[in-house]
């Protein structure tokens, strides 16, 4: 017993080393956070729509399940996620709202006229405070929200192809089922 | 009286008296009222940001930042006290916000872990001692000292 307490030192090694090697796994971001808001009721809101006419609310979207996207027109990862959104809008009649991010709705209008419109609706945040009630600290970030109103999803950053098959797909699917 | 050496004197006390705390907090943000104004100035030295995530939203020039110190301010402005402020902030950013963690149960290891490692390191440090120890060799008999004697002799040149 006493001749194996070198192991010890050798053990605590290869339990960091182990600990480096997943922290340094290339599809993971140490600075991406869990939502604090994770399974508790979305922030409720009534904002002007970027299209006219109702404004968008936390209440016009009740009773389905809603994924809200924050962007803005000069936010060059939102470019980037851009032809996905419009994928899934047409191909997956996915119910995709938007959240015009501190961003002046000319500019709004200009970049969804240039690159297509992939939302339902669009709520204008020009000063941002719906992005501190949800917890957004970059653009874009895309939240899942369930028929009752709770949030049960964020993804921070654009949303990757494969992220969509491997988790936003499956996790609507299974929302919409219960 | 253009004397290399005042002038290189001039630029340090310049430099010193402008090495005030970096800060950003613009002066459109600040209150009027300087109670409340020292008030958000303490809170959001507690807050991170999160764009920058190793500063306070007090020292960052992140939009991010921009705007939640003014979200403080106006709720500092409404009446809340400084928890009910920062409570507003973790409520929507978590607490991950708080640049110092909260002591409760989930963080007690965070807090405890350098006096647990100090206790561990001690407890190892006294059992080596102890075992190291050995006691001190018995006084030489009569015949190891003959044995001695005839030894240096025979060693002698």
């Amino acid at each position: 017993m006493r001749k194996l307490i070198f192991l010890v030192p050798v053990l605590a090694f290869l339990a960091l080393a182990t600990w480096f090697a997943l922290a340094l796994r290339p599809d993971h971001d140490p600075r991406e956070l869990p939502s604090a808001l994770l399974d508790k009721p979305a922030p409720d809101f009534v904002l002007p729509s970027l299209g006219g006419g109702e404004p968008v609310s936390l209440a016009s979207l009740h009773g389905q399940v809603v994924v809200l996207n924050f962007f803005a027109s000069w936010c060059v990862p939102c470019r980037v996620e851009h032809p996905i959104l419009m994928r899934l809008a047409a191909q997956e009649k996915l119910p995709l709202f938007g959240v015009a991010y501190k961003d002046k709705p000319d500019d709004s209008r200009r970049i969804l006229s240039q690159l297509g419109d992939p939302y339902r609706a669009i709520a204008v945040d020009a000063d941002g405070r719906l992005g501190i009630d949800f917890g957004v600290y970059g653009v874009p970030e895309t939240y899942v929200i369930d028929k009752s109103g709770r949030i049960r999803k964020r993804f921070v950053g654009p949303l990757a192809a494969d992220v969509v098959e491997r988790e936003l797909l499956p996790l609507l699917r299974e929302l919409n089922r219960s | 009286m253009n004397i290399p050496g005042i002038t290189a004197a001039r630029a340090l006390l310049l430099a010193l008296a402008l090495a005030f705390p970096a800060h950003a907090v613009e002066p459109a943000e600040k209150l009027a009222n300087p109670a409340l104004e020292a008030r958000a100035r303490q809170v959001s030295q507690g807050l991170r940001c999160l764009v920058c995530q190793n500063e306070s939203i007090d020292e960052s020039h992140a939009d991010l930042a921009h705007d939640v110190r003014v979200l403080l301010r106006e709720r500092i402005t409404a009446g809340d006290t400084d928890a009910q402020a920062t409570a507003y902030i973790v409520a929507r950013y978590g607490e991950f916000v708080l640049l110092e963690p909260p002591m409760k149960r989930s963080t007690y290891l965070l807090w405890f872990s350098p006096v647990l490692l100090l206790a561990a390191a001690a407890a190892a440090v006294a059992l080596a001692a102890r075992h190291k120890s050995t006691p001190p060799a018995p006084p030489l008999d009569a015949a190891e000292r003959q044995r001695l004697a005839q030894l240096l002799q025979e060693s002698e040149p």
